[in-house]
């Protein structure tokens, strides 16, 4: 069992990494993207747009916690 | 080679190169303090593995639908590729410790050391096993890279190429040198490959997703170019902030 949980672990690791709010931007792009294009709509900026704010939460949570700690 | 083989090369090599320059230090702490015989075994092991994974699995790759394996590879590209991002961006602003091998070598020796010393003769397991952890894992994100990457781009012998490449030519220097490759500069080699991933994952993603970008495939080096200036101005603000910050606490 421990085994199998420390596969998902080194998974979950790999792929998703330190922050897993990069990856919900990620899919939530692609998933409104996917949405639009469905409903007749070319949402392409919608994806830079997520990558954009995802990365950029993440580094401001970074830069906050250093802060408190300084 | 048109401009995409060549991005695709450039990526395979560029992050193979750093994940090798991270698993000789590894190999070499392990080779120099617990012999080489059964070091050499878990890194020949170890590449094995890694060949046959990339044997295995590229074929099934290449028979997913296009926009399909766009979609999914380009998602996950994306996330891997940010990954790197943040982290580059991170030592390049100085929120994260810079990757120093000399004491990646230094700490790896004193592990190895404080091991009860294996008979010359036998079979070394810690030492097997330490070697060849090392390679299977800083190797597995080169496979990641080069399956999906080749995958998309209808060529992973072209990308594994690009990865064997750097392979022999990190383990040629490291023969030369003989000690730890502290020179790399591995945040530019990162914050370059986290950049390329981005970019291709965003646009084949978007590709994937059923979108078009205006200009079809000349909208790639506009992301490439517009990923590469946010990213390094981001690092630049983030410096300046840090700086600032630590002038203030003083």
């Amino acid at each position: 069992m421990s085994k199998i949980r420390g596969f998902f672990v080194f998974l979950y690791d790999f792929v998703i990494g330190d922050d897993w709010r990069m990856t919900v931007a990620v899919i939530a792009g692609l998933a409104l993207t996917a949405l639009g294009v469905s409903r007749g709509i070319m949402l392409w900026g919608i994806v830079p747009v997520f990558v954009l704010l995802g990365l950029g939460w993440s580094l401001v949570r970074v830069v906050r916690r250093d802060r408190a700690s300084a | 080679m048109n401009a995409g083989a060549w991005a695709l090369v450039l990526s395979s090599f560029l992050a193979s190169a750093v994940e090798t320059v991270e698993a000789f230090t590894i190999v070499l702490a392990v080779g120099l303090t617990r012999g080489w015989r059964s070091t050499v075994l878990a890194v020949a092991a170890a590449l094995t593995a890694l060949a046959v994974l990339v044997i295995a699995v590229g074929p099934s790759l290449t028979a997913i639908p296009l926009n399909v394996l766009r979609l999914a590879v380009g998602g996950l590209l994306l996330v891997f590729g940010l990954q790197w991002l943040r982290k580059a961006i991170l030592r390049a602003s100085g929120y994260k410790a810079l990757h120093d091998e000399v004491a990646i070598f230094a700490r790896e020796a004193a592990e190895a050391r404080a091991e009860p010393p294996a008979d010359p003769r036998a079979f070394d397991h810690y030492a097997f096993s330490l070697a060849f952890k090392g390679v299977f894992l800083e190797g597995l994100e080169v496979v990641f890279i080069v399956l999906t990457f080749g995958a998309i781009h209808g060529s992973i012998p072209l990308a594994a190429l690009g990865a064997a490449a750097a392979v022999v030519a990190v383990l040629v220097v490291g023969f030369i040198v003989r000690a730890p490759l502290s020179r790399v500069p591995e945040n530019t080699l990162k914050f370059t490959v986290g950049v390329l991933l981005t970019s291709f994952g965003i646009f084949w993603g978007v590709e994937g997703a059923g979108a078009s970008w205006p200009g079809n495939d000349a909208a790639l080096p506009v992301i490439i170019v517009t990923s590469a200036v946010l990213s390094v101005g981001t690092a630049s603000v983030m410096r300046q902030r840090k700086a600032l910050v630590q002038v203030v606490a003083s």
